[in-house]
């Protein structure tokens, strides 16, 4: 996993450039957006990409541009909400599961096997087909089939970190569980979380989009990319540049977050510091 | 090793009932009514009653819930389609073969390609190649399946029209003699094939590229190599075997991932299979489909599992004693 020099590390630049652009791009919308993303032009339908509007219109005649600028807020709003949101659960159900040890943790690891086996976009696809797709129940069910992974590296760092002499030691001069989570296991676990979360808002952006594609995610008139890419699929070659453009923030973003993450994961990890550093 | 197995497959099967009463208790009670979609404003209301008492949703749900249980588990019966009238089980039985061929050659594709270049990632560690294979896996590993189906599509069905866009095969198929017919197949699959199989190509990289740079990098390989063990040997009889442990495991991951990708991918591709007519069963909340075909979707990825566990025991004796 680590395709990266002794000490430099590119990935983890890389991928920080690209997440804070786009993250850029989400908060400064409003200034960035060349014209009005829901402003429908009748008359300047499915325009291809030109001087007045530079990745072309819509359906509706509004400018993609606008609307990709646009889309980046609940797209990128419903895949780092739904991670924090799976995120935390995982980190408490993990903490739980690995503190208490016997029945409890069974149940829980039992529970998180069989949700991991299951088919995440199937799920997705029953309870969204079913529901009301606003933007808070599509967070809550995303973040509900994907805070498994989470708890169960939780969990395992928990277990070992647990064992270690200083925590007994610890336990023993009689401080608190709370007081010995905050001091001795989170720090332990935190840095592999973190990469975790990077790949989750990565696998959730492609859910999510997956899921507007389908016409089950974020609902039209709402800008998301899964929304335009929904929208070009019924003109693939007419009206290319709807999917083509949405498709490439997709994959940009995506290819962000996981360099990010598989940089972090060099970053933090000592062991593969250590490893490169040798070579 | 039999006792194991025993052990796994008994474990299994409370996973795949808890897994479809959750299934049932979820469409049942979710918002949507499936008889809503065959009445108009001037649907009268016997007419209405008739329909809510034929598909026996007047029923509280538990009570459903029991019945369809019983016809299952007794006579293999999962109700009739809402829709079509046809039992859901023929139904989906009719279209899963289309979704094995389309899943079982993508896998082939996915699996040779991915271990090929893995192999070649690890042998060259993080020099020119591998990092050149490593980044376009990576860019592949980013993309969602239907971008990549929908820009095949575009490129290769539409703009250049050298493969048909759509179907599982010609409207003239029955026509065509037998090689004639296996090529229609071809021409048909070859998109959505090579779009689940790049989305998995790229899974199998990252896998047996991290396993096999383990394995190459190993004490015992070491000794061999001191020892004067052939480097081709080293590579494909020690190297490869010992990496392709952890890969044991993908089986059971790799499921999952494919039943997502079939849903996708035959939407995308109009193909007549089972993610299809799931895609459909939802939207037209059609309750026998979506518990047939989440029946054989739960099936198949405790399968999967219960072989990644198998497959694993067999390799490692120690997993056995556990």
């Amino acid at each position: 996993m680590n395709f990266l020099q002794a000490r430099r590390n590119p990935s983890l630049r890389i991928g920080a450039a690209i997440v804070a652009l786009v993250l850029l791009c989400a908060v400064f919308a409003p200034l960035l957006a060349p014209r009005d993303p829901y402003l429908q032009n009748l008359d300047n339908i499915l325009q291809p990409p030109n001087a007045a509007h530079l990745l072309g219109t819509d359906l509706y005649g509004r400018d993609v541009l606008s609307r990709l600028i646009y889309g980046t807020r609940s797209s990128l709003a419903v895949a780092m909400l739904a991670s924090t949101i799976a995120v935390l659960s995982g980190l408490l159900i993990g903490l739980i599961a690995g503190f208490s040890g016997g029945i409890v943790d069974r149940i829980l690891m039992r529970i998180v096997d069989v949700l991991l086996g299951f088919p995440r976009l199937f799920i997705l696809l029953l309870a969204l087909g079913f529901g009301y797709p606003s933007i808070w129940f599509i967070v809550i069910v995303l973040a509900l089939f994907s805070w498994m992974e989470i708890a169960r590296i939780v969990r395992g760092q928990v277990r070992v970190v647990r064992e270690m002499l200083y925590v007994k030691a610890a336990q023993a001069l009689g401080l608190s569980n709370a007081k010995i989570v905050r001091k001795y296991i989170l720090p332990n676990v935190i840095g592999p979380v973190i990469v975790a979360a990077a790949m989750l808002i990565a696998s959730m952006l492609i859910v999510e989009s997956s899921l507007s594609f389908l016409g089950l995610g974020i609902q039209p008139p709402e800008a998301s990319w899964g929304t335009i890419l929904n929208q070009g699929r019924q003109y693939p070659v007419a009206a290319w540049w709807l999917s083509t453009f949405a498709g490439i923030m997709i994959v940009v973003t995506v290819l962000g977050f996981h360099l990010l993450g598989d940089g972090l994961r060099n970053y933090l990890d000592p062991k593969t510091r250590g490893q490169q550093a040798e070579k | 090793m039999l006792a194991y197995a025993g052990k796994r497959l008994l474990g299994a099967i409370p996973l795949i009932f808890i897994g479809l009463t959750l299934t049932f208790f979820i469409i049942h009670w979710a918002p949507g009514d499936p008889v809503a979609l065959f009445v108009t404003s001037t649907t009268n209301v016997q007419a209405q009653e008739v329909i809510v008492e034929r598909f026996g949703l007047d029923q509280p749900v538990f009570v459903q819930y029991l019945k369809w249980l019983e016809r299952v588990v007794l006579h293999f019966d999962f109700g009739n389609s809402f829709h079509s009238g046809r039992p859901a089980a023929r139904l989906i039985r009719d279209v899963f073969p289309a979704t094995l061929l389309l899943t079982g050659l993508a896998l082939l594709l996915g699996w040779v390609l991915g271990l090929a270049l893995g192999v070649v990632s690890a042998l060259y560690h993080d020099r020119g190649i591998d990092r050149v294979i490593t980044t376009v896996v990576l860019f592949f590993y980013s993309m969602p399946g239907f971008w990549i189906g929908l820009m095949l599509l575009s490129i290769f069905a539409i703009k250049l029209d050298w493969l048909p866009a759509s179907q599982l095969k010609s409207v003239f198929h029955s026509q065509l003699g037998a090689a004639g017919q296996i090529w229609d197949y071809v021409r048909h699959l070859f998109l959505p094939v090579l779009t689940l199989g790049l989305t998995l190509a790229a899974i199998f990289h990252r896998y047996t590229r991290t396993s096999m740079i383990e394995a190459l990098n190993a004490d015992y390989l070491l000794a061999a190599r001191a020892r004067g063990v052939p480097r081709r040997k080293i590579i494909w009889k020690y190297g490869l075997k010992n990496a392709s442990i952890p890969l044991i495991s993908l089986l059971g991951l790799i499921i999952p991932e494919l039943l997502s990708g079939v849903i996708v991918i035959e939407t995308i591709f109009s193909l007549p299979g089972m993610g299809r007519v799931m895609v459909e069963a939802v939207l037209g909340r059609d309750y026998p489909v979506i518990m047939a075909a989440s029946t054989l979707a739960f099936i198949a990825v405790i399968a999967g599992n219960f072989l990644a566990d198998i497959g694993y025991a067999l390799v490692d004796p120690r997993i056995r004693l556990e």
